[in-house]
């Protein structure tokens, strides 16, 4: 569904992103793991047509990104930090979305509004929220058109555990439709019970994209943390 | 696009410094008409004052707007919109409403005092120069990522085209004050819109008798029809140019 090719991206000296390939299905559920600054929040914002590449390509259902913008219909894109316009309320941001995207009167999927107990905050304006809760409408909003395609950038960070377990509810059951969803996280052992193949980036470059079972194999690990954490100190040697 | 100038237009009016903007252009017209017996001579007053606040205004608030909206663009980005469509509506929504406060501000005061050629050029270039200094801003906020910059360079702007640009005409006639430089005036005059605007008013005034030989040559050229429409084509490319290159960068920013 999404391929991306040999994706080179420079900020001044910084190489953020180094000859990044990766192949991307429906039905798929990728964690995106690595240190802090290895480049997973850029090459989420290239796929997002956010950031350009310097070079290679991305293409989205066999199409090229590259002046495309139709195809970001399809994806929900929840960012690493929300940032939405001061002085509105929750319920102006939800409907300006709405007025925006919704263009076919498609189904609306307001499980987690619900769920999270926004409707009781609509009158909110968004200055006064708090991350938690900004984090909320961050994920409401991403599913909210049931796009076949999920980004979702730390989603459980600022959450509290229900919520947190509300939003991993709602992922598998997306999973279950047959969605692709691309997660970056740093909590790994909540990423246990979702995800179902790994890419794990450094300093920009694709490390490996593996089956989260030929995973557990190689490292004869069971938990996704110690895989990971036993690949690290494996490679440091 | 209707819908996204729709909520930038929205965002625009509920934070009130445009409402403000305009009562304040209202005030001033309307103590000048009342001040001034000859509301010729009131228009004058008016023209001086509107050359400096219009620009000053439009250049500020939308460099600033741009920078305070900077989730909001963020927020677009990731949706399915074309960047061209964001970039043009957020543009529209602010010279939309810039130009529509001065046209109550000013607009409704001189059609009620001053119903003339002069007073209906005189708004026609206030509008203009309002939507000028919007495309200036965008420019200048696409081009710089630091909010204090871009609004340092927009302040900067602004002084250039109102104080700096006539001090350094002034100092090039004095210098070359033997040589005939009237009609390369008519050619400087073009790269400042400020200065357009008040030749464009300034010649439909008796007061155009006033200003000498180089009066004299600037009256030969944009008192007729073709220098008119020349002066007009130009002080739209002064909107055309800024909007499209903030435009050509926009679309490749990465955010």
């Amino acid at each position: 569904m999404i391929i991306a090719n040999n994706i080179n991206k420079q900020f001044g000296k910084l190489k953020a992103l180094d000859n990044v390939s990766v192949t991307c299905n429906k039905g798929e559920c990728i964690a995106l793991i690595g240190p802090n600054g290895s480049g997973k929040t850029t090459f989420i914002k290239c796929i997002l047509g956010m950031a350009v590449s310097d070079s290679g390509f991305i293409t989205f259902n066999g199409k090229n990104i590259l002046h495309n913008w139709q195809y970001r219909a399809d994806i929900g894109y929840m960012p690493q930090i929300g940032r939405y316009p001061d002085n509105m309320t929750i319920g102006q941001v939800f409907n300006m979305m709405k007025d925006i995207r919704n263009k076919k009167n498609e189904q609306l999927d307001e499980e987690l509004i619900q769920k999270f107990g926004l409707s009781s905050l609509l009158d909110k304006r968004m200055r006064t929220l708090s991350g938690g809760t900004r984090q909320k409408v961050s994920a409401s909003l991403s599913f909210l058109f049931n796009p076949d395609v999920l980004i979702l950038d730390e989603p459980t960070a600022g959450l509290d555990p229900v919520s947190s377990e509300i939003l991993k509810a709602k992922i598998i059951a997306e999973k279950a439709k047959g969605k692709l969803i691309l997660i970056t996280s740093h909590v790994l052992s909540e990423l246990d019970d979702l995800v179902t193949q790994v890419i794990y980036m450094q300093e920009g470059k694709l490390i490996f994209h593996k089956n989260i079972s030929a995973l557990r194999s190689d490292t004869g690990e069971e938990k996704l943390s110690k895989a990971i954490a036993s690949f690290m100190l494996k490679n440091k040697r | 696009m209707k819908k996204i100038i729709k909520y930038v237009v929205i965002d625009i009016l509920r934070n009130k410094i445009v409402v403000a903007y305009t009562l304040f252009l209202l005030l001033i017209s309307f103590s000048i008409f009342n001040l001034e017996d000859n509301s010729a001579k009131g228009l004058l007053s008016l023209l001086n004052i509107i050359l400096i606040i219009v620009p000053l205004v439009s250049i500020l608030f939308s460099a600033i707007y741009v920078y305070n909206s900077a989730e909001f663009l963020e927020l677009l980005v990731s949706q399915p919109l074309k960047r061209r469509t964001i970039w043009l509506s957020i543009f529209s929504g602010l010279a939309f409403s810039l130009a529509l406060s001065f046209f109550i501000g000013v607009g409704i005061p001189v059609m009620l005092y001053e119903f003339t050629a002069t007073g209906l050029i005189m708004l026609l270039v206030g509008l203009l120069l309002s939507v000028i200094f919007v495309a200036i801003a965008m420019l200048a906020t696409v081009k710089t990522r630091d909010k204090a910059k871009g609004i340092g360079i927009a302040i900067l702007l602004w002084l250039y085209f109102s104080v700096l640009f006539d001090g350094m005409v002034l100092f090039i006639l004095f210098q070359f004050a033997d040589y005939p430089l009237e009609k390369i005036m008519i050619g400087i005059s073009a790269f400042n819109p400020i200065d357009l605007s008040r030749i464009l008013v300034l010649l439909k005034m008796d007061v155009s008798a006033l200003m000498g030989y180089t009066g004299a040559i600037f009256k030969d050229f944009f008192g007729t029809m073709m220098g008119f429409s020349i002066a007009l084509i130009v002080m739209s490319s002064w909107v055309f140019f800024p909007a499209w290159l903030s435009l050509r960068k926009f679309s490749r920013k990465d955010l």
